[in-house]
């Protein structure tokens, strides 16, 4: 599903490199986890797979499904299938929360070639998916964030993921700033996505998210690379141990 | 002394151009009366300090600048859905063949021209007269050229509440047309009145409307100028608003080489309500101007002042935004905002808000903001598979949308909304993003 080879990548205005050489393969259907301490380059990985601004790529590719990512703009990101979950998801006062959710179904549907949702078609499915995650009809008319608590950002961003059904989903530390039932209604609306045509990758800085999601593959990141790769078995590791250990020994 | 002479000389090369309008009647004495005001203040030069930001030479030039019409075939007639009351002005001469019947419930309108012939008429006590007073604190040279020299124009009386919408179209045919328009409403206590204008109406427009608002009656104006690229106007509204009466207008700018609008608002009975609104999208050769000027007479008024521009490839937009509150005018609530959204360092707005106060017990405030578009806000939408035109688009709405709220009627503002879409759509689709 996602290549990743040897992406380093740089901050545009500063020299300051941020990822030095990462290699990451997501297979179909498999849930990644990266964990790893602040300023390791999490979140710049993900960022520079969706395509913002303001990191020049120096060295390597990042590839869905045999497609470069790097050469395409984020709307062709998406409507190739990624997705990413914001850390912060942004406010945008005076568009409203159901005309942005109309508004990039029907972009990617367009993309793709395909038929543009109908008002009632749209209604009717953002509904069903709005209950599941507990968003009430209130929720979806205000300007799309504003206003939004913590838990009803993250929940609104699950959301959008559900409607846009991508392939390649990229949750950037989306457990930050939820309580537990938030984070139990969160987890249920990834593990309700979760099929063998679909990826995850998990950025995350605790090992709580990963009760509720269970990764197949969970890799360590410091410095900008991936130390270390394993099991399940390495987030509690890191929980118990915290990530000095790991550190060390990898030098 | 050189400043006089300049306004003196600038007159004289106006009026050079102009046939003079018969004098007879009630509306010949108006007439007399503008021309000799007219003639002791002259017509504004650029070193006149309220013109500092907008070049009058191409509004006081003898002849209209030419302007191409612009005849988009894709894009509905302005208010299309409505059900309106249809006047029509062909390069500001009433077409009656284009127009519906001019008679409605609820409401007298009258040409202009017909009006002169009564002995006696309401207009009157309006015609010319809320335009002379609003020539205080600051002159506005143009409305009272308007109210001396209108060749056309209605008189709109109001004594019921109107549950259909008037409107004025002003089509352009040719591309020299000098067009002056003059029109009065007079609302009576307790009466209600939408009033649409729309369309470009000339290569070049000078206009007076003039609004009196009696005791808790209700005006709604919505306008659209028209899209003409090359058009020049002046326009001006005057009102003078009555106790517990509601005024409310909103324009719609997109294209034209010149516009300025001005709006002189009185609050003249206590517990009165102003709002004032526009929100204009200008691409390249455009300058708009947006001075408005609401005087706060009676206590227990409120007045809003909502004003928004989005400006891309050197287009200027200027706002010159004045709340005085009068000695005595307690209880004031005063609100005035000017934004605009730079779409490229090319363009400019220039703001001058401005607060004078002489009551004490008194809520008055203002802001203005210049601002790029929110590129943390473009990528998200991006991420989304919005594309990166379409992402604008949706911002510059986000970005209007608090004018465009000032229009009342929901059918009316979503004729606004989709409108705008529609430009924007194009002008994505134009420039090839």
């Amino acid at each position: 599903m996602l290549d990743i080879k040897n992406l380093q990548v740089k901050l545009e205005d500063e020299d300051k490199i941020i990822l030095r050489g990462v290699d990451l393969k997501i297979g179909a259907g498999e849930v990644h986890a990266i964990m790893g301490p602040n300023g390791s380059g999490k979140s710049t990985l993900s960022y520079v797979l969706a395509g913002r601004d303001g990191y020049s790529v120096t060295e390597g590719s990042a590839t869905l499904e045999g497609l470069e990512l790097l050469e395409l703009a984020p709307e062709e990101r998406a409507a190739a299938g990624l997705f990413l979950a914001f850390q912060y998801p942004v406010e945008i006062p005076g568009v409203g929360n159901m005309t942005f959710l109309r508004t990039a179904v029907n972009s990617q549907r367009k993309a793709r070639g395909e038929a543009e949702l109908s008002a009632a078609d749209f209604l009717k499915l953002v509904r069903e998916k709005a209950k599941a995650l507990k968003i009430d009809a209130e929720m979806l008319k205000r300007p799309v964030n504003v206003g939004f608590s913590g838990g009803e950002k993250k929940r609104n961003e699950i959301l959008q993921m559900a409607m846009l059904e991508p392939r390649m989903c990229i949750l950037d530390e989306t457990d930050s700033g939820l309580d537990v039932d938030a984070m139990k209604l969160v987890a249920e609306g990834v593990n309700a996505l979760r099929d063998a045509g679909r990826s995850f990758l998990l950025i995350t800085h605790y090992q709580r998210l990963l009760d509720h999601i269970k990764p197949d593959v969970v890799h360590i990141m410091a410095a900008g690379r991936i130390i270390r790769t394993g099991g399940p078995e390495l987030a509690l590791e890191v929980e118990a141990n915290g990530y000095a250990d790991i550190m060390g020994e990898v030098g | 002394m050189a400043l006089a002479q300049a306004k003196e000389d600038a007159l004289t090369a106006r009026v050079s151009g102009l046939t003079l309008a018969e004098g007879k009647g009630w509306l010949g004495s108006a007439r007399a009366n503008a021309r000799a005001r007219l003639a002791a203040m002259g017509l504004p030069v650029r070193r006149d300090e309220y013109w500092r930001y907008t070049d009058p030479a191409s509004l006081v030039a003898p002849f209209a600048p030419s302007a191409a019409r612009y005849q988009p075939s894709d894009e509905p007639e302005a208010f299309d859905g409505i059900d309106r009351l249809k006047i029509v002005f062909v390069d500001g001469v009433f077409d009656a063949d284009a127009s519906d019947d001019l008679t409605l419930a609820g409401v007298a309108i009258e040409r202009l021209e017909h009006a002169e012939q009564a002995q006696i008429h309401w207009a009157q006590g309006t015609y010319g007269m809320l335009e002379a007073q609003g020539q205080t604190p600051v002159a506005r040279p143009f409305a009272t050229l308007a109210t001396a020299h209108a060749t056309d124009g209605v008189l709109i009386r109001v004594t019921g509440r109107v549950a259909r919408p008037v409107a004025l179209i002003y089509v352009h045919a040719s591309d020299s047309s000098d067009v002056i328009l003059h029109h009065c409403v007079k609302l009576e206590a307790g009466a209600k009145l939408t009033l649409l204008e729309s369309g470009p109406a000339a290569a070049r427009l000078t206009k007076v409307l003039e609004v009196d608002v009696g005791e808790g009656a209700e005006f709604h104006h919505v306008r659209l100028q028209g899209r003409d690229h090359d058009r020049r106007a002046a326009t001006h509204v005057f009102a003078r608003i009555g106790a517990h009466a509601l005024f409310k207008s909103f324009t719609l700018t997109a294209n034209g080489r010149l516009t300025r609008n001005e709006a002189v608002i009185d609050l003249a009975g206590p517990s009165a309500r102003a709002h004032i609104a526009g929100a204009a999208v200008g691409d390249g050769d455009f300058h708009h101007d947006d001075t408005v000027f609401v005087t706060h007479t009676a206590p227990d008024c409120e007045s809003r002042q909502v004003f928004k521009k989005v400006l891309m490839n050197g287009a200027t937009g200027v706002f010159q935004g004045k709340i005085l509150v009068k000695p005595g005018a307690q209880k004031t609530d005063g609100y005035q905002i000017s934004q605009s959204l730079l779409l490229d360092g090319d363009s400019q707005f220039l703001a001058k808000p401005e607060l004078e106060i002489y009551a004490d017990d008194v809520k008055c405030s203002h802001g203005s903001t210049s601002g790029a578009i929110d590129e943390t806000a473009l990528f998200y939408l991006q991420s989304r598979g919005v594309s990166r035109a379409s992402a604008q688009g949706l911002l510059v709405l986000a970005f209007l949308a608090e004018a465009i709220q000032e229009v009342d009627d929901e059918a009316i503002a979503e004729d606004i909304r989709l409108r705008l879409e529609g430009w924007l759509a194009r002008h994505a689709a134009k420039s090839g993003r």
